[in-house]
């Protein structure tokens, strides 16, 4: 295979996603390095290539174009547009407002999608209850409104269960 | 509270090496967490007045926390840039904190172990620094300080995303933990792209620790994690210390091997090194810090005391710019400023002896030329 770049022999062969699709570059020894193609912090070379800005580099936001409009955040009025603008949210519960959307650009940034690291103990055990309590009586709604009452039936035990846990422990 | 005259007259055990226990390889390692106050606006997103708000709420917790006892404490607009500029290069705070005005403060433990910027990026960023490969001795520092926080703030913290940060590439643990290593001997045979790349297919990043990209000055790297969520401390603590170990292990080998094959151009280049730092009157950043490396390269392959390290490492902070003009005391264009960072190195290394290869020193070997010359 020859370099993309200079055509000479090709010994590099450089494999990326690009929102979700598989774009492949092949390189010379020469060009791999003055692209800095060894280098992870250095991603400009798939987006010279591939003459697109929509590259996100390992670990790095994917800058796409901007949706003009948008939900914004009840909680601080940041918007998924912003976001992509600047690769940052607005506030904690911007996560809960643009969960899926946030959840889609995880995949790749990180080794998994569900924390496994220290959980705050004390006051912060109380939120996670409540946060697990608040997606389940959304699952029990969503339950209801499809007729799907066996499911929901399993969801309100659920519930019970982690509220009376509650109960216990206070 | 601790001046900051006194924080810059008095720099940390792991600044200038002398902490005791010496690795010649990795000089240091950080660990960094960030956490967020739950439903307040992100500091890049806040308007002055919350940020000012969120810091006044943050600061008094944050220096009442026992290991901040008699610390240094210090809102960012309060301090001349030059004066930021310090505590960059220190590494006691950011880059990016250095560029915040009003609703940013610094706080630092007396040792300078331990630093928390109060709306960077994030509401907090708590870091611990420690010398050598010592990961985990500085989470613990800086988990101290997490969860006695814990107790007085309600953090951020969702389920499945773990502790929630500005940026989604820091949330789950919202840990970074990285460590300096200096790598002569790998980049002397070439061997260092080729580590570095099967490094960074670990999901962990590397860069050179001065300079832009790819550039790596006075050949020191860090490597860090990149993955934050999905794992717990431990398991990526684990893994950086067994790659940061391996690398640490090539680069040893690197050096045993160079000196077996080429001595000449180790002595050659260690020698230079010295001749250069010992009498250069004009002496740009990126000349120095490669001599400097060389140097401390000699150290290890025991050309020089081991007291010289501690020399080379102090200088690696006191020769960035912003430690210059401090030094000057006045603003200095480039070219004063090669003239004194060479006056500074020269002071330093003045009593420095001239280094011993192969149990000779240079001036030995000139003054007793080997005995088949002296035969003809």
């Amino acid at each position: 295979m020859d370099c993309d770049f200079c055509g000479s022999k090709a010994t590099v062969f450089l494999t990326q996603l690009v929102e979700g699709e598989m774009k492949k570059l092949c390189l010379c020894e020469k060009c791999a390095t003055e692209k800095g193609v060894t280098d992870p912090t250095g991603f400009s070379l798939a987006d010279e290539v591939l003459g697109g800005s929509k590259v996100a580099a390992p670990g790095q936001l994917v800058a796409a174009t901007p949706v003009e409009q948008g939900p914004e955040c009840p909680n601080c009025g940041f918007t998924f547009a912003k976001f992509q603008q600047v690769g940052r949210l607005g506030c904690s519960i911007c996560y809960d407002t643009f969960r899926d959307d946030i959840v889609r650009r995880l995949k790749g940034m990180h080794k998994g999608m569900t924390h496994a690291g220290r959980v705050p103990e004390g006051l912060m055990a109380a939120y996670e209850r409540e946060q697990r309590l608040g997606r389940l009586t959304e699952r029990l709604s969503e339950a209801i409104a499809s007729e799907n009452y066996e499911e929901a039936a399993g969801l309100r035990d659920e519930i019970n269960e982690i509220e009376s846990a509650e109960v216990v422990e206070s | 509270m601790m001046r900051f005259s006194t924080l810059i007259k008095h720099p940390a055990d792991w600044m200038t090496g002398e902490s005791g226990d010496v690795d010649t390889i990795v000089l240091t390692s950080r660990i960094r967490l960030a956490r967020n106050l739950r439903g307040e606006p992100f500091p890049g997103w806040a308007t002055k007045e919350r940020r000012v708000e969120i810091l006044e709420r943050l600061k008094p917790e944050v220096e009442g926390l026992s290991q901040m006892k008699d610390g240094f404490s210090q809102e960012l607009d309060g301090l001349s840039s030059l004066q930021k500029q310090v505590l960059v290069e220190r590494h006691l705070i950011s880059r990016e904190q250095a560029a915040c005005g009003e609703g940013s403060a610094a706080v630092v433990n007396r040792k300078q172990t331990l630093s928390l910027m109060i709306n960077e990026e994030d509401h907090l960023r708590m870091q611990a620094i420690r010398p050598g490969l010592a990961l985990t001795e500085a989470y613990e520092i800086v988990s101290e300080a997490d969860q006695e926080l814990e107790e007085s703030v309600e953090f951020a913290f969702d389920h499945d995303l773990g502790y929630i940060s500005a940026c989604p590439t820091n949330l789950g643990t919202g840990m970074r933990a990285s460590s300096m290593l200096h790598l002569p001997g790998l980049v002397l045979s070439d061997q260092i792209g080729q580590v570095l790349q099967a490094v960074g297919k670990l999901q962990l990043a590397v860069r050179g620790f001065f300079g832009e990209g790819t550039e790596s000055l006075g050949n020191l790297f860090q490597i860090s994690n990149q993955s934050t969520l999905g794992e717990s401390e431990e398991t990526i603590l684990r893994r950086l210390e067994r790659v940061i170990g391996q690398v640490a292990g090539h680069e040893r080998n690197a050096r045993g091997k160079l000196l077996e094959d080429d001595p000449e151009m180790v002595f050659d280049r260690v020698g230079r090194a010295y001749g250069t730092l010992r009498h250069a009157h004009i002496i740009p950043s990126k000349e120095a810090l490669n001599h400097l490396s060389l140097l401390r390269l000699g150290v290890e392959l025991g050309f020089f005391s081991v007291e010289t390290l501690r020399i080379c490492d102090a200088l690696l902070m006191e020769i960035q710019p912003a430690h210059l003009q401090l030094h000057a005391g006045t603003k200095l264009t480039p070219e004063q400023r090669d003239a004194i960072r060479a006056e500074i190195i020269r002071t330093r290394l003045q009593s420095l002896d001239a280094p011993v290869m192969n149990g000779h020193t240079a001036d030995e070997k000139r003054a007793d030329p080997p005995e088949d010359l002296t035969e003809l």
